[in-house]
């Protein structure tokens, strides 16, 4: 069996009884338990996996089928999945089993989608590394030393080494792409409102998204389908059109924002610039545009993210789950040793910042006026797609570094996000797909496209896979 | 010595009578096993997210429109946040500069029968908290979030109440307005009504407003006024033996009657208040507003006067009927009978509530439907029965049912009016009583009652007693004088 099938290829295997669903699950549960070393997982659900795949082959066999039935997928840790630990990689959570099934988990499993497990991630999906995790770091699988990036990189590094077929993400400020990026996969962060937010653990409201991690930009459209939608227990998801990757052909207006490109390191430009022509070649016209506030976009990130996250993890209070502190003498002692003993430290840094920005005398300096900022960001992206399609970026100014490079240096950390933190403030739909390999390590390109535009986006990057094999690169990465 | 005068606002909490909570789908319903009533959302297990019901935004527009205010087009939600073990999230969902109601004003009624417009500022939706129980574990704190997720209109008058009646007045009126608009059970036991008040002490005819404190947590019309009679002597001994009034928060305890520091507000609370990601603003269109305005029944202040100018009762009868919807309903379905309303308003503030409060029924579960009671006053008015003789009929009513007209009929009670029939009745009671006839001829009027009693004895109480006096006057007076 091949580990690094698409998911379109795994559908036809199945349809055709190449293998069975059973079989797929035990191929892909043996693939993960033999690749401990890369720690994707925080839980795996064998047997509940088992149980799904029989009843799946059930209905391959009475013809019954939808687009993912038998698929075995796994969820970012910070996804509630009934009776099974949901612990946001926290300390805080680590004896959390939820009693209901988010949005997400409920919508795929009805789709056919088997759940393997939950993957690895940033402590509540803080951190561009995967280092911030109660449960250790996860390791890139195209060089162990590096990091997956985060905070999603437990399913990033999962679909590039082949332990699941797909699994989803959750992206705030570029945590679905950036690690995408940094294993070689392919990863979608829908437009906000697109995907429901409920039962997947908040982290900033206002930015989180949910989406796909996948194989393929089509496969990341095969899950995107089964995710969106309008959510009764949302309320701020959209009522929209549900995204059509076959719909359009046309040839595109590609934005280049001078922001994201003038300062790129020449290694990373060259790759850049040779996806750019793959796209001109595709018959698509590429074009300069300005997007004059990238700049001011990872401080206002930053801000808003971290306001909303001090009151967001406020629930976690020792009281009614989660982390509670052994004897507490009083409520005090309740509430700050539960707090101390049960968040690391980055989510403390995030709550001490953002408690600040939100605190009387500094609420206008900071998150006023992040707010304001915001607003101009997503002007100059309203604007620059009254004159282009999609536009065309980086996902991240480097590969994947290293281990501990960048842990004791938050802010240097903060500065990876500078790609993608923009299209999260503006709400935007935005595709982290491979483009080239720089010193054996995958380079990833980013489409952004207008609110609820997943459709081109995706068709683009279609196109795009269709004409280069970067997506079919998979690490020397073996542990059998 | 100066003249003091005393400046209360209060802030009245009302909880809306939804069937579900404002932000999830759990009931609202009082006196459930502790955390029965608390879902998902209500207990903030992670991942949940609030759905705003439109329940509570129409009850909110519903008094908004009753108190004649400015109904915000567009408002939203914000986060409070602190942390308290009954409040699940860490924060409260509340409405800090945007709240749905604008300005309005609410007349109440003076004790010198005058009205005075309050101001309320604004009203605004916010959701209730859990309860924490001390007292049922050893140790331990039982937390109960029932009632976390009830939706709350929170409503802030302006500091133009000038006494501890008139603050209660207020309370009172605002109790009978929100009874009758049905968006409040008005349960004030249950904590269905909950009132914080602002208070403080100035010279009188000084414009600028003394150091104030704030008692918390009062929740009757009689602890509203005693705490703040008490709170506003407290300020004056402080302020005449030259001390200051401290800004604090205070509790009032009824059972000593006295207000007690419960913590100093130097060191500000910082809620960082900031607008709720989780939730979109609110837009509340005209058509939602009209839609609204078509429920809003007659207000207590109309009501007030229908009873009054047009319909004769006293301000009291007025006033009690007023204070209890159901029974302002029940009253106006006995007096659509085109009975005697001034019968009708003593017999149902009198007979109807006393059998109610012996039986602990409230007016709502009334168990003579208000029909058959026009019809009983209406018996004692075209003399088919005696008032007397309609108490045990009302009783008859009350324990058994059955209709008035049946119940006279089946045990013979219609009233006695044959003149005749009467006229024998009184002749053989006159002959039997010879002694009292000699005392009622020299001049004992009073002895007439003893007659009077003996008829109704003689005839099971059923003669017309305004008969029974006529005959006996003439019959008593033409008699010859005994030999």
């Amino acid at each position: 069996m091949n580990p690094y099938a698409n998911m379109a290829q795994l559908r036809s295997g199945l349809d055709n009884g190449d293998f069975s669903a059973e079989e797929l699950v035990h191929f892909y549960l043996g693939r993960i338990n033999a690749a401990a070393d890369l720690n994707c997982f925080i839980t795996v659900d064998s047997d509940r996996a088992l149980a799904a795949a029989k009843s799946a082959d059930k209905a391959i066999a009475d013809k019954r089928t939808g687009p993912l039935t038998g698929i075995p997928i796994a969820h970012k840790d910070l996804f509630c999945t009934e009776g099974l630990l949901t612990s946001c990689a926290s300390r805080m959570l680590h004896n959390f089993v939820a009693p209901y099934d988010a949005t997400v988990v409920d919508r795929l499993r009805k789709a056919g989608a088997i759940t393997l497990g939950k993957t690895n991630m940033d402590e509540f999906a803080m951190g561009s590394s995967n280092e911030t995790s109660f449960y250790g770091p996860v390791k890139n699988p195209w060089n162990q030393a590096c990091v997956p990036g985060g905070s999603s990189g437990g399913s990033a590094a999962a679909v590039a080494a082949g332990l699941a077929a797909a699994c989803t993400g959750s992206d705030t400020g570029g945590s679905i792409r950036q690690p995408a990026s940094f294993c070689g996969v392919t990863g979608l962060k829908p437009t906000y409102g697109r995907v429901s937010r409920y039962g997947m653990i908040a982290f900033a409201s206002s930015l989180d998204q949910g989406g796909p991690i996948a194989c393929t930009a089509s496969d990341a459209g095969t899950l995107l389908n089964a995710m969106e939608g309008h959510d009764p227990n949302d309320s701020t998801s959209a009522i929209a059109e549900a995204t059509d990757i076959d719909s359009s052909r046309r040839p595109l207006k590609i934005g280049i924002p001078s922001q994201y490109w003038n300062d790129l390191d020449s290694s990373m430009a060259k790759v850049l610039e040779a996806a750019r022509h793959t796209l001109e070649s595709l018959g698509h016209d590429c074009v300069p545009v300005e997007l004059p506030h990238t700049e001011a976009a990872i401080a206002v990130y930053y801000v808003i993210a971290g306001a909303e996250a001090s009151t967001n993890l406020s629930r976690y209070d020792g009281v009614r789950y989660g982390h509670r502190t052994t004897s507490p003498e009083n409520l005090d002692d309740l509430y700050q040793f539960s707090r101390t003993e049960g968040f690391g430290s980055e989510v403390k840094r995030r709550i001490l910042t953002g408690t600040y920005a939100l605190s009387v005398g500094y609420y206008d300096a900071y998150y006023l006026k992040a707010q304001q900022i915001r607003r101009l960001i997503r002007q100059d992206f309203l604007d620059a797609f009254m004159e282009v399609d999609v536009l065309l970026t980086p996902v991240s100014p480097s590969t994947a570094f290293e281990r501990e490079a960048l842990i004791e240096d938050p802010v240097g950390m903060y500065q990876q996000d500078i790609y993608t933190t923009p299209a999260s403030l503006a709400g935007l739909p935005a595709l982290s797909l491979p483009c080239g390999m720089r010193e054996q390590m995958p380079v990833g390109m980013q489409l952004i496209g207008p609110h609820f535009g997943e459709s081109s986006i995706l068709s683009l990057g279609c196109q795009y896979q269709n004409e280069t094999d970067w997506h079919a690169l998979h690490p020397a990465y073996e542990h059998d | 010595m100066t003249e003091w005068e005393a400046v209360i606002g209060l802030e009245v909490h009302v909880q809306l009578a939804t069937r579900s909570k404002i932000f999830s789908r759990a009931a609202t319903s009082f006196g459930e096993y502790p955390n029965s009533n608390a879902n998902a959302v209500d207990i903030a297990l992670p991942g949940v997210l609030p759905v705003l019901n439109e329940e509570p935004i129409r009850m909110a527009i519903k008094f908004g429109l009753a108190i004649d205010a400015e109904i915000a087009s567009s408002c939203r939600f914000d986060r409070k946040n602190y942390f308290y073990p009954d409040l699940p999230k860490g924060y409260q969902i509340s409405q800090l500069d945007q709240p749905i109601v604008g300005r309005g004003a609410l007349p109440i009624f003076l004790s010198d029968g005058s009205i005075r417009e309050i101001g309320i500022t604004r009203a605004h939706l916010e959701e209730d908290a859990g309860k924490s129980i001390h007292t049922a574990y050893d140790g331990f704190t039982g937390i109960d979030l029932n009632r976390a997720g009830t939706p709350l209109l929170e409503i802030v008058s302006e500091p133009e109440l000038y006494s501890a009646a008139e603050a209660a007045a207020y309370f009172r009126e605002l109790h009978g307005l929100v009874t009758t608009l049905e968006i409040c059970d008005g349960n004030l036991n249950e904590g269905s009504m909950r009132c914080d008040a602002n208070i403080s002490i100035r010279p009188k005819g000084v414009e600028t407003l003394g150091e104030r404190t704030e008692i918390k947590n009062v929740n009757s019309f009689r602890f509203v006024e005693k705490a703040l009679e008490y709170e506003i002597d407290r300020q004056i001994a402080v302020l005449d033996a030259g001390g200051e009034v401290v800004l604090e928060t205070r509790l009032y305890d009824s059972e000593r009657d006295e207000t007690r520091s419960m913590r100093s507000k130097e060191s500000s609370d910082d809620y960082r208040y900031f607008p709720d990601p989780d939730l979109l603003p609110v837009d509340i269109t005209d058509e939602m507003i009209e839609s609204v305005r078509v429920t809003v029944p007659e207000l207590p202040t109309a009501k007030r006067n229908r009873y009054v100018l047009e319909l004769g009762l006293t301000d009291y009868e007025a006033g009690r009927l007023i204070e209890d919807l159901n029974a302002a309903r029940y009253f106006d379905a006995v007096a659509e009978r085109g009975i005697d309303v001034k019968l009708a308003a003593n017999w149902i503030l009198g007979d109807v509530a006393a059998a109610l409060n012996r039986d602990e029924i409230s007016f709502a579960n009334v168990p003579i439907a208000p029909d058959e009671l026009g019809t009983l006053i209406q018996r004692i008015q075209d003399e088919t029965i005696t008032g007397k003789i309609a108490k045990s009929v009302f009783e008859t009513l009350w324990a058994e049912g059955g209709s008035v007209d049946g119940t006279i009929e089946n045990q013979g009670l219609r009233q006695l009016n044959d003149t005749s029939e009467l006229e024998n009745v009184v002749s053989q009671i006159i002959s039997d009583h010879p002694g009292q006839v000699g005392q009622f001829r020299d001049g004992k009027e009073k002895i007439l009652g003893f007659f009077v009693g003996q008829v109704m004895k003689a005839t099971n109480g059923q003669a017309n007693p305004k008969q029974v006096n006529e005959i006996l006057r003439r019959e008593l007076s033409v008699l010859p004088p005994t030999p």
